[in-house]
């Protein structure tokens, strides 16, 4: 086969990136580094990136000023003309969030929707995959090589594909499943959470497996194999040896993982019928954007609280998160 | 939300947790009960089957399924006429033509953007922070980032204030607003400008790292035979960097191949902006032309492989001459 996974620059973008993040860390830095630098930037440069670092900044940072003006103001004046046309409130985020009124977004539920999926979304691939990863690594049989390759091949299966037939699985198994579910547990939705867990699962699962399988692979084989002659079971390896020594692939997957979960809008659409009950938080901001795409108050402060808990894990986790990023720069 | 409704729903999330950890908790426990004859064998199954039978099921079936469909009428007969639809009809022929456009623009824009945003300020003071300024778009969804960006294009009409920037400084410099998301094309190129705004991060990233992988005293022999920024750059970085520039170019290109949220929260696809991701979503899920939303998905992943089937052949040289 061609696909040579081993062999995607992963390994070395993250090494240089954790040389750099620990040299700036301790805060030394060669003092070659900073005679090369001198050389190498120069006033245009700054001028420059300031420019592209503002464009980038300007259009969230409009949002965002909006999100605490009053509804009068936002409707007839720029952001801009903020110091000009002064008025602050908290109006608009106390309507998205705690307004009861039939009329307001009522953004509380998908809240804890958009929590609720994006954990077991996260959890879920993470276990099945560091566990596959692990036989992959560690399991020595015929075909499993050829195994490990259809998977990682399978990234580039686009979710689209997946989507009309899975549906109709999820219609014909899963739905009886959760309505007989709902007959036992009666405080249980019919509509639940379960097939966006699933969906969410099988999608994440081949990249997972294979970012996992990379780390994985590399623990040094005298460790699984001391454990091994000391009568270890392949269960007790994976659980106190394998797993702990992975945290940091795990770490930097998770993130990656619960983001695009908290953030996607596409499985969302078609596998949680829409309601209260199970959509997230984007798929409302999607909805409001169509049916109420003129009412700015709501937009802005919607937009804001939708992106303010990736944002939050983005800068408290950032090196997990760009770790992750480059390791999967190849999902396809 | 009522209390009622916000305890179901944290049981379910419970509930899910409990039946997830005794499904993993019996499979380890089978695993190592497993009996002694073959246990080898059963120990891997035990590991692998739940990712396996997941995959299989929700991906490679229904991926056959697809194709299969893309090939059928509603009741059943196999047809060409989806791809034929697909390929005639002017609306769908507009659909691929902005996909082509997307793919070829977003690609192009990020990276190049990104690489000079990353050679700009490495090693810089503050280089943390200018990263962050510039990643930052990739935590935010592309429903949120649509949001932020229709707000940039909002048009109010007549004489009335502009609350969109774009129309605003339009106008500051004498012109007419335009309904910038109704007007064909600019539209398509003002959604682009989103994606692009969202993937320069990522370029931005994976390149900043593959610079600091040069060797420093490659850029000062270079710089000790005379040679100036601009020769540096592309002489000794870009070379430097060929393996990740591919990667990126690459990444982007597929993620921008499948975007949908973009399209589908900023115009729905109307005003002819629609791109084949959407337009899959249009059809197979809104019109229940399942077999049109098949064929536009199995087109999707045609356009995907020639993108990863170059990504291989590079990466495969690359270790030969390695």
């Amino acid at each position: 086969m061609s696909i040579a996974p081993p062999d995607l620059p992963v390994g070395k973008n993250r090494g240089a990136l954790d040389a750099t993040a620990d040299a700036e860390a301790s805060g030394y830095v060669e003092p070659k580094t900073i005679r090369v630098k001198k050389r190498l930037t120069s006033r245009t440069a700054t001028v420059a990136s300031l420019i592209i670092a503002l464009l980038w900044t300007i259009p969230t940072f409009g949002l965002f000023i909006s999100s605490f003006r009053p509804a009068e103001l936002i409707r007839t004046t720029g952001w801009w003309t903020i110091f000009t046309n002064p008025g602050f409130t908290l109006e608009n985020y106390q309507d998205v969030l705690l307004s009861t009124s039939s009329s307001s977004p009522q953004l509380g539920s998908y809240i804890v929707n958009s929590i609720a999926i994006a954990l077991l979304a996260t959890i879920i691939p993470l276990v099945f995959a560091s566990m596959a990863a692990y036989a992959f690594a560690w399991m020595r049989f015929k075909g499993v090589g050829v195994l490990f390759v259809i998977i990682f091949a399978l990234q580039i299966i686009p979710l689209q594909m997946a989507l009309v037939p899975l549906l109709q699985i999820f219609s014909t198994v899963l739905r009886p499943m959760q309505a007989w579910l709902h007959d036992i547990v009666p405080i249980i939705p019919e509509q639940n959470y379960l097939p966006l867990w699933i969906a969410h699962t099988i999608f994440g699962l081949p990249l997972a497996i294979f970012l996992l399988h990379n780390f994985i692979s590399e623990i040094p084989a005298d460790v699984i194999e001391a454990a091994r002659v000391d009568g270890a079971t392949h269960g007790q390896i994976f659980f106190r040896i394998v797993l702990p020594l992975s945290v940091p692939a795990i770490a930097s997957f998770a993130i990656f993982q619960f983001i695009w979960v908290w953030n996607d809008l596409l499985v969302a659409l078609i596998f949680s019928g829409g309601t209260q009950d199970v959509a997230p938080l984007t798929q409302r901001l999607a909805e409001l954007t169509g049916t109420r795409g003129q009412d700015w108050q709501l937009l802005t402060a919607a937009a804001f609280i939708s992106i303010i808990i990736p944002l939050i894990v983005f800068f408290s986790l950032q090196r997990y998160f760009v770790r992750g990023l480059l390791a999967g720069s190849t999902k396809g | 939300m009522t209390t009622a409704d916000l305890l179901g729903k944290i049981l379910q999330v419970v509930m899910g947790l409990a039946v997830f950890a005794a499904i993993v908790g019996l499979l380890i426990f089978f695993i190592d009960k497993a009996p002694k004859k073959g246990r080898d064998y059963w120990q891997l199954v035990g590991f692998l089957a739940p990712a396996v039978i997941l995959v299989a099921v929700g991906l490679v079936y229904p991926a056959i399924r697809t194709s299969i469909l893309a090939f059928q009428t509603s009741s059943g007969a196999w047809t060409f006429d989806n791809f034929v639809w697909a390929f005639t009809q002017p609306a769908a022929i507009r659909t691929l033509i902005n996909t082509v456009i997307w793919v070829l623009l977003v690609p192009t824009f990020a990276t190049a953007v990104g690489l000079a945003y990353a050679v700009f300020i490495d090693r810089s003071r503050g280089e943390k922070f200018y990263k962050a300024i510039l990643f930052m778009p990739i935590a935010i969804s592309f429903v949120g980032a649509s949001v932020i960006w229709k707000f940039v294009y909002e048009y109010r009409s007549g004489d009335r204030e502009q609350i969109g920037l774009l129309n605003a400084i339009v106008v500051a410099f004498g012109g007419e607003p335009v309904q910038w998301l109704q007007t064909d094309p600019i539209n398509t190129i003002l959604l682009i400008v989103v994606m692009i705004w969202v993937q320069t991060g990522f370029a931005m990233v994976v390149l900043s790292a593959a610079i600091k992988g040069i060797a420093t005293e490659q850029l000062e022999a270079a710089q000790l035979d005379g040679t100036n920024g601009w020769q540096r750059f592309t002489n000794v970085i870009v070379p430097g960097i060929r393996g990740s520039l591919v990667v990126v170019l690459t990444t982007i290109s597929i993620a921008t191949l499948k975007v949908f949220d973009i399209v589908r929260t900023m115009t729905a696809g109307n005003f002819n902006t629609s791109i084949v991701a959407n337009e899959m979503y249009t059809q197979a899920f809104r019109a229940s032309e399942i077999g049109r939303g098949s064929a536009l998905a199995l087109i999707l992943f045609v356009m995907v492989l020639p993108i990863v089937i170059y990504n291989v052949n590079v990466l495969r040289k690359q270790r030969e001459i390695r």
